[in-house]
């Protein structure tokens, strides 16, 4: 009695509420998904043969994870952060000699039982751990550019390799840790810097390229204009102003084709035109031009079609729990994992996404209060990762089921059936939970 | 440390924000504001099935089918399904090989995917089927699918009661409103087309639900939207399918047509064309086979030539020119003319007559029992002639009114399509041939005895019959008589068949007069050897020339002589005297349908007349050159495959050779295989030059 006290004292029960909705909710999805109105439910969710079945199984497994993980001592990851990390390196590594294709990425590894294991799911928690870690250490000065640099290093190694196995969408999620260092002490100009980018690419996208490079030519000379008085006095704003606008101008007009024509594959290149509503001409794709001499094939964005389809389909209250013909027909390929929201959105409409969103919503800024009353900066570090991790898949993955984002293969935290990304988040919740529990008795 | 930075806090919390608000945007711009999305999930997810309903059936007049809705089968296979199905013994059931198989299978795979069910074999025989379906748990993957085709209990009335098929795409574009879909069965030709509104029914519709490879989940919303089939209504004719049979078999190996109406409703008894066909053989898989031969048959056996023949009416016109003379007042009964053998009043028209004993044509009476050509010659030209009439061209019209309105030159809108109206010339095609106003009584002199530019189709013929019958009114001849379950739509359709025609206000006196004649010609005239046992009735027999062979044999009549029960016109092309190819059949015909019997004296006569053949020698040699080809063909292939098979063996023992000799020689010895190779070629070659001349020669005159 005394014991279980020990465990649940301090513990934070709204995330753990949080927590086990969510997976519930998850589960009522993926049954959504795969049942099938002539066969008995009830004796093939027994069976054990459905993923439904199988999730509720890894539900259970998580569980007893979480548990565990209660069960242990705070210190412990502290004191193993380094360790971890560098066994999640080698584990990805082990991928490119061990590794299984599994939807055209080499990114498991065969377990037991038939079960895959993906290393750059668990390496999450790892390089969460290691940055609190890094963050944490009395000599960091998180100001010095060096500091800033190995912190990026440690964020960017699993990114890299995960890109070198074709699973460019895991690597992105690594780029969340940006978010963690922003709030550390990062300056606000790498994000504005990144932001920008991203905006520059859409716009060279949207807008007719001669026509952006007007604009932006235009909005320098504005800007120029205002700030007259300013740069009479300070020559730099003036070169920083003819910097800056060079660099876009030269980015709209050669960086972006040349990313799009010679760095990403044709069907990457076609993904993040067709987000935008644009066809992308495979012809003019030297990486896939050079791999095959048949002439490359306009990919369809056929899985975003009937994703839209699906939600769309759901209006405002939903066609109702298991009435939804998009997903009773699986037209939206992936639907059990990366598109699974499409079936929510199509049995509960509006409303069912609204409340659903709004739980993640809550979860989210619930996670950042409790990042925030850490005391000790390893916990805090910790805690932004969990949130900006969360925040990057539950944001990539729904804008990619709604077609405002290239779909590159991200799951939807505890909702996406797969034991691998189930269980490390569940990982990742639980040791912030753990570390939470002790807040007060760890000083630094 | 910990409070350092914690303004970015609300930073970050901002940026979270401000995604979900995109988030939420774009929802309510794909959930709320964007219709088009529901539509195309439906467009997606619901799969419309088409039940059919069954086609009405059409009766004869005793209630008897002339044609049922059988039940046929098709062989159909899902090939995802169908893996462990065993091929040889399905194969040896449908008589195919294992390449055939595999070419089938190929061919649903691409046609319809491997997970939808196509049509393996369609509408099995009996016996395969019976085979197939003991032993269908040897096949998974394999279903036998029901479909309902015609069939035809009484083998008969092809032509009337046409076929149906499968719509084509012309179908769908001429009949676009009217819902028709491609797969759809609809009546293409006789009573099944005319009808097809009817006999159709309306089709139901199941909505369900089928996944992205389109296989059925089950049905949409527990079928609330769902439309039952109604079945087809039936048809109720006239037709007496024994007198129909019997018709059919009397014009056996000649080309002609009869038709019999009942006078008294215009319901058509029988109408026979012939060469006719079993209608059976154009139903079920017998189709493919038989259709191709049909119409390219010189006889044309698809061809109704008693709503569609056009022939000379030759003197079974005489009636109606009585008629016409005696209504303008030109002539009495008992007027006469003394003919000495021929009409020679024109000059250089000189018309002959088969009689010369004096007083034949004493009045009218004998003039038609003895089909005095002088008298309705010379009545013919009082009525062009007709002095109260301001010209010849008047009087010509006048006499044209006279023939419209007895049905001839015009569509009797018999409720068949494609319906013939014939031929009474009109004044302008006489003043093309001979110029306005050059033109008389005399140069169409012969339109008196129903020949010259006038024709008649056997309906027309038979339909006068039934206006002389009934003494001036008809009914529009027709089969249909009632619908069953009949709504506003089907009375409008069937109306104009029960409206009574009265045409022209000729006197019972004279129509009297010319039942009379009518009457004797089946006493002492040129039907007195045709009689129907306990029946008295009135004819005419026609000899019409024929420009292109020998004579056509035509006869019509109507029987009892008192209230008569049917009237009846047969045609026999290249028949001879009418009394004797088209008489008899007439005459049995009526015998048949008055006495619902034939006696059996009559019965031997009937089996004689059936097998009396009148066909054209043209025509036979066309049959008889078409077999000699096929035969030809047939020994030819039979050569082919014998030298084929020669020539596998041979190359077989010549390959066993080869490995023999390879496997002695080094491997690097090329040559050898490739000079093997050239040599079994060879002989192929100098056996095709030979063949295919003779094939190209039988093709040309083919």
């Amino acid at each position: 009695m005394s014991q279980k006290n020990k465990i649940s004292h301090g513990v934070d029960t709204t995330v753990i509420w949080l927590y086990a909705i969510l997976v519930a909710v998850g589960i009522l999805c993926i049954f959504m998904v795969e049942y099938r109105s002539d066969a008995n439910w009830m004796s093939s969710f027994l069976g054990g043969k459905t993923s439904y079945s199988k999730q509720f199984i890894f539900a259970g497994i998580c569980a007893l994870i979480a548990t565990f993980i209660l069960l242990t001592d705070s210190k412990l990851f502290t004191a193993f952060a380094n360790l971890f990390y560098v066994f999640g390196v080698l584990l990805m590594l082990a991928t490119f000699v061990l590794g299984k294709n599994i939807n055209g990425s080499k990114s498991w590894i065969p377990l037991f039982g038939g079960f895959n294991l993906q290393p750059v799911e668990i390496c999450k928690i790892f390089t969460a751990l290691a940055l609190a870690k890094f963050l944490s250490r009395q000599e960091t000065d998180f100001r010095k550019l060096k500091s800033q640099v190995v912190a990026g290093i440690i964020c960017l190694l699993p990114a890299v390799i995960s890109i070198l196995q074709h699973e460019t969408g895991m690597a992105l999620v690594y780029f969340s840790f940006f978010l963690v260092m922003f709030r550390e002490g990062l300056s606000p100009v790498v994000l504005i810097i990144g932001f920008s980018f991203v905006a520059l690419i859409a716009s060279t996208l949207l807008v007719d390229p001669d026509t952006l490079a007007i604009i932006l030519s235009v909005a320098a000379v504005v800007f120029l204009y205002a700030t007259r008085r300013q740069w009479r006095r300070k020559k730099s704003i003036l070169l920083l102003t003819i910097l800056i606008w060079g660099a876009a101008v030269g980015i709209q007009r050669f960086a972006v084709p040349f990313i799009f024509n010679n760095v990403l594959e044709c069907y990457q290149s076609a993904r993040v035109y067709s987000a935008f509503g644009k066809d992308y001409d495979c012809g003019l794709n030297k990486r896939s031009a050079k791999k095959s001499d048949k002439a490359p094939r306009k990919p369809d964005d056929y899985n975003v079609r009937q994703s839209k389809i699906a939600i769309g389909s759901g209006g405002f209250w939903g066609r109702g729990f298991l009435k939804g013909t998009q997903t009773r027909g699986k037209y939206v390929p992936a639907q059990t994992t990366d598109f699974i929201f499409a079936s929510l959105g199509e049995a509960f409409g509006f409303a069912g996404c609204f409340a659903f969103l709004a739980l993640f919503m809550f979860l989210l800024f619930r996670l950042i209060a409790i990042a925030e009353r850490q005391r000790s900066t390893f916990s805090r570090v910790y805690a932004y990762s969990v949130v900006s991790i969360l925040f990057f898949h539950i944001a990539f993955n729904i804008c990619m089921t709604l077609g405002l984002f290239p779909s590159p293969g991200i799951t939807l935290p505890l909702i996406s059936y797969g034991g691998s990304s189930l269980v490390s988040f569940t990982i990742l919740i639980f040791i912030l939970l753990r570390l939470d529990a002790d807040r007060q008795m760890v000083l630094r | 440390m910990s409070v350092f930075n914690q303004s970015r806090s609300r930073v970050i919390q901002i940026i979270l924000a401000a995604v979900f608000v995109i988030i939420l945007l774009q929802l309510v711009n794909l959930q709320i504001f964007s219709s088009q999305y529901k539509m195309a999930a439906e467009n997606n997810a619901i799969f419309r099935k088409i039940i059919y309903p069954d086609r009405g059936i059409i009766f004869d007049r005793k209630k008897k089918p002339l044609l049922e809705n059988a039940i046929s089968f098709d062989l159909v296979v899902t090939p995802s399904e169908a893996r462990n199905t065993d091929t040889a013994a399905l194969c040896a059931i449908l008589n195919i090989d294992t390449a055939e198989y595999k070419k089938r299978m190929r061919d649903a795979i691409f046609k319809n995917t491997s997970v939808k069910p196509s049509v393996f074999e369609p509408l099995l025989s009996p016996e395969t089927y019976a085979k197939l379906y003991e032993n269908m748990y040897k096949f998974p993957g394999y279903m036998l699918n029901q479909r309902s085709v015609r069939s035809y209990p009484y083998n008969t009335a092809g032509q009337l009661l046409g076929y149906i098929a499968e719509v084509d795409t012309s179908f769908l574009r001429k009949h676009r409103s009217e819902g028709y879909e491609m797969g759809d069965y609809a009546g293409m030709s006789g009573l099944e087309r005319t009808y097809e509104s009817v006999l159709m029914g309306q089709r139901g519709i199941k909505r369900f639900v089928r996944d992205n490879k389109s296989r059925i989940q089950g049905p949409y919303e527990n079928g609330l939207f769902d439309t039952v089939a109604i079945a087809g209504r039936n048809l109720y004719t006239s037709i007496d399918v024994e007198v129909q049979q019997l018709a059919e078999k009397l014009l056996q190996n000649k080309i002609g047509s009869a038709v019999a109406i009942n006078p008294r409703t215009g319901g058509i008894i029988a109408m026979a064309s012939s060469p006719s066909y079993n209608p059976n053989v154009l139903t079920g898989n017998a189709r493919r086979k038989n259709w191709g031969r049909m119409i390219m048959d010189t006889a044309k056996p698809m061809y109704n030539r008693a709503i569609k023949g056009q022939y000379p009416p030759g003197s079974t016109f005489k009636p109606l020119g009585a008629l016409v003379a005696l209504d303008q007042g030109l002539i009495t009964p008992s007027w006469g003319i003394g003919c000495g053998g021929g009409y020679a009043a024109c000059g250089s028209v000189y018309v002959r007559c088969e009689h010369k004993n004096p007083g034949h044509a004493a009045n009218l009476r004998l003039a038609l029992a003895n089909s005095c050509n002088s008298y309705f010659s010379d009545i013919f030209r009082k009525v062009i002639d007709n002095p109260k009439m301001a010209s010849r061209a008047d009087g010509y019209l006048k006499w044209k009114a006279y023939m419209n309105a007895f049905g001839l030159g015009r569509r009797l809108e018999v409720d068949l399509p494609s319906e013939d109206k014939a031929n009474i010339p009109d004044t302008s095609k006489y003043n093309r041939i001979y110029g306005a106003r050059r033109w008389n009584s005399c140069t169409i002199l012969t339109l008196g005895i129903g020949q010259d530019q006038m024709t008649a189709t056997p309906v027309q013929m038979a339909n006068l019959m039934c206006i002389i019958a009934n003494k001036g009114f008809y009914f529009p001849p027709h089969f249909v008589d009632s619908i069953e379950q009949e709504t506003t739509a089907d009375t409008s359709l069937l109306g104009k068949y029960r409206e009574k025609h009265i045409v022209t206000n000729i006197s019972d006196s004279a129509y009297k007069a010319v039942n009379d004649g009518m009457h004797d010609v089946t006493i002492y005239g040129t039907a007195s050897a045709i009689k129907i046992p306990g029946v008295e009735y009135c004819a005419k027999t026609g000899t019409a020339q024929n420009p292109h062979g020998k004579n056509h044999s035509l006869f019509v009549a109507f029987a009892p002589k008192d209230n008569p029960r049917i009237a009846i016109a047969v045609v026999v092309e290249n028949g001879g005297y009418g009394s004797v190819a088209a008489g008899p059949i007439a005459g049995f015909m009526m015998e048949k349908y008055l006495n619902d019997t034939i006696s059996t004296a009559g019965l031997a006569r009937v089996e004689e007349l059936s097998n009396r053949n009148l066909i054209p020698s043209a025509i036979k040699q066309w049959y008889y050159r078409k077999d000699s080809l096929r035969a030809a063909k047939l020994r030819l292939e039979e050569e082919e495959e014998r030298l084929e098979r020669l020539e596998r063996e041979r190359r077989e023992k010549e390959i066993e050779k080869g490995n023999n000799t390879e496997a002695q020689l080094e491997p690097g010895s090329k040559p050898v295989g490739e000079k093997d190779t050239t040599r079994k070629l060879l002989p192929k070659q100098a056996i095709l030059p030979a063949t295919d001349p003779k094939k190209k020669n039988l093709k040309n005159r083919a």
